[in-house]
């Protein structure tokens, strides 16, 4: 028993100190930094104050932390819904299409960030793509303005993050025993409540890794605001930018820093505390064995 | 005793899955209160013609008739028919009570009838303290009570179900044989099951129908398929049966030794044409009288006891494989025999049946 669990803490040697070195310590370094005045010139002063973090209510910056929620939330409710769609139908397909679907849906992933983020201008510019082809359909007004708005902002993250929910949802769904849903149409339902009753349910897990995945990932995004926003369109992300490289006030850069990390450990905490509480209400009713 | 009334007809249905014909022009009444049998080897085409009945496929071609309306492309959620699946199918994150009510919220009933009739269903399946368990937390025998539960509940004009015991172990399975009829005969619901276990059918089954490669070959009681096989296949397929190769002649088989077996040779099969003598092994008497039709020798090769019987492997010159004999343990208790013996063995003319090769 204490040789396993040697052996098995020799395992984990690596990865621990990896985390501790290049994650906990220089968090721990941004935190303490919140903590430190700002230099007149630009460094550190280092007298303790709370002023970061009363700075970070202030609001003109709440306002924009609303704002990044609000983008993130958007971006997760649309690629929940277009990624769970797109798994539904990959989980429907014949088995031996389904590998071949699922790469595709993943394909994107294997390009570069930025370069995935510029096809976007390509596209959405005065005279992109879209604007070529609303013309070839006889569009003759000015051209729509869809770049640098928050609706770009949106498009590129919901694109960017769409294959981590299809992944995420596509687990639960072929996994799902088909004759579930025939079950339920036996017993009289139709197609519909038999989604919202059985198949849902089921598969909710999937939807809510999705959605958390996309939502962290999102709020705290900086280069798709700074591309596709354009440059005076701001989330938390590029106001943390701005601290740290333009204004020099790294300090303040680093409360929004870990206010930032402290609404993605909420959402973390609540998704896992959810998962928790359904494992848990399995494993409560188990126990009782064969009567 | 009147005619029962016929329940369900399968009027000439086919399915074909692209090239692939899975159902063959099968015709078949099934009639009121009965319990039915759907008997063949895996690939027959029984789970298609299921799946048809449970409106899971639309059939290619034909009717099915239930009270002589046809509910062929009735959509499954819109017949009085109600499917037991094989793997269960039970809602994995609903109660045994919040499965079993399932089919009653759909029909959109008071609330307190659902927990009335939910109640007595439970009570009836013995699941009433299972109730608030999940299926997770059940044994294999009780999550198939709870499936039978979820589709009774419903009071189906029929149930279906597919391979309802092939779950269970074997012991379970011989206790749930006589449970489902049981059950069936105090709920009064016409019950159609589909097995590959010949065994299980003969025992459960009033009537049943034999299906090979999507074709109905025989529908009988099991009494008469068993002793009245329609063809070679189903009376290799139902039991055991011993077979003789060998040539038509005028009342019998002459095989390939000379020896001829007495027997009723059909009317279809022609004089000289390939045909087999069969003879099950508990119509073979060991050492018998010198007035019995068909007698030969043979040795026995090996013996097996089966608690009230006796299993005999005799190697005769009349078929390349040995024959299978079952005499009581109370005859072989008068006259032992032992491997190695040369015994002579018999069976009368009205025992042989004849088919085409």
């Amino acid at each position: 028993m204490s040789q396993t669990r040697f052996r098995s803490s020799l395992l984990m040697a690596p990865a621990l100190l990896w985390l501790t070195a290049l994650m906990v310590v220089p968090c721990a370094l941004v935190l303490a930094l919140a903590f430190f005045r700002r230099g007149i010139y630009g460094g550190i002063d280092y007298t303790f104050t709370l002023e970061n973090f009363g700075l970070v209510f202030n609001p003109l910056y709440a306002g924009i932390f609303l704002k990044s929620a609000r983008i993130a939330g958007t971006a997760t409710l649309i690629a929940v819904v277009v990624g769970y769609a797109a798994a539904y139908a990959i989980a429907a397909a014949p088995r031996r299409w389904q590998p071949v679907f699922l790469f595709f849906a993943v394909l994107p992933f294997w390009s570069n960030y930025l370069i995935r983020t510029y096809a976007w201008i390509v596209l959405l510019n005065r005279e992109g793509l879209v604007t070529q082809l609303l013309r070839w359909f006889g569009y003759t007004g000015e051209p729509p303005s869809m770049l640098y708005t928050e609706g770009a902002v949106i498009a590129g993250l919901v694109y960017n993050y769409l294959p981590f929910v299809v992944l995420a949802c596509y687990a639960p769904l072929s996994r799902l025993n088909p004759e579930l849903a025939e079950a339920s149409r036996d017993l009289g339902a139709s197609a519909m409540t038999t989604f919202r009753r059985v198949i849902l349910p089921l598969t909710v897990p999937g939807i809510a890794a999705g959605a958390v995945f996309v939502f962290v990932l999102s709020i705290g995004n900086f280069v798709t605001p700074a591309l596709l926003g354009g440059g005076r369109f701001q989330m938390i992300g590029n106001l943390v930018y701005d601290q740290f490289l333009t204004a020099n006030d790294w300090p303040f850069g680093a409360a929004l820093a870990m206010a930032l990390i402290a609404i993605m450990l909420l959402v973390l905490m609540a998704q896992a505390l959810a998962a928790d509480r359904a494992a848990g209400r399995a494993a409560q009713t188990t126990g009782g064995g064969d009567g | 005793m009147s005619e029962p009334r016929t329940l369900l007809a399968i009027d000439n249905v086919s399915k074909n899955f692209g090239r692939v014909r899975a159902v063959d022009g099968v015709s078949l009444d099934i009639r009121e209160n009965e319990f039915f049998a759907l008997l063949g080897p895996s690939g027959c085409g029984k789970t298609t013609l299921l799946r048809m009945l449970a409106g899971f496929e639309t059939p290619s071609d034909g009717r099915i008739l239930l009270d002589g309306k046809d509910i062929a492309r009735t959509p499954p959620n819109k017949r009085p028919v109600n499917l037991m699946f094989q793997s269960y199918a039970l809602f994995p994150h609903m109660s045994v009570r919040a499965n079993v009510s399932y089919g009653l919220e759909m029909e959109r009933l008071p609330a307190k009838e659902i927990r009335a009739r939910v109640d007595a269903i439970l009570a009836t399946t013995e699941l009433g303290p299972f109730a608030d368990r999940k299926p997770e937390q059940l044994s294999g025998g009780q999550k198939q009570r709870v499936a039978l539960a979820r589709a009774l509940v419903k009071r189906p004009r029929l149930l279906l179900l597919d391979e309802p015991l092939g779950a269970l172990d074997k012991k379970l399975r011989g206790a749930m044989q006589l449970e489902l009829k049981r059950l069936q005969h105090e709920v009064g619901i016409t019950f159609v099951i589909v097995t590959h276990d010949q065994e299980e059918s003969l025992v459960m089954a009033d009537r049943m129908a034999v299906l090979k490669d999507g074709r109905l070959l025989q529908c009988d009681t099991p009494h008469a398929v068993y002793e009245h096989p329609a063809d070679r296949f189903v009376a290799d397929f139902i039991g055991v049966m011993n077979f003789v190769p060998g040539k038509a002649g005028r009342d019998g088989v002459v095989a390939s030794n000379g020896t001829r077996i007495a027997g009723k040779v059909p009317d279809t099969l022609g004089s000289d044409t390939s045909a087999v003598a069969s003879v099950r092994p508990e119509r073979i008497r060991l050492f018998p009288s010198p007035e019995t039709a068909n007698r030969t020798t043979g040795t026995v090769e090996a013996l097996a006891y089966q608690g009230l019987d006796l299993q005999l492997h005799i190697r005769t010159p009349l078929s390349p494989k040995p024959f299978l004999v079952r005499v009581t343990a109370d005859a072989a208790d008068r006259r032992p025999v032992s491997s190695g013996d040369e015994v002579e063995l018999g069976w009368d003319a009205a025992d042989v049946r004849i088919f085409k090769e």
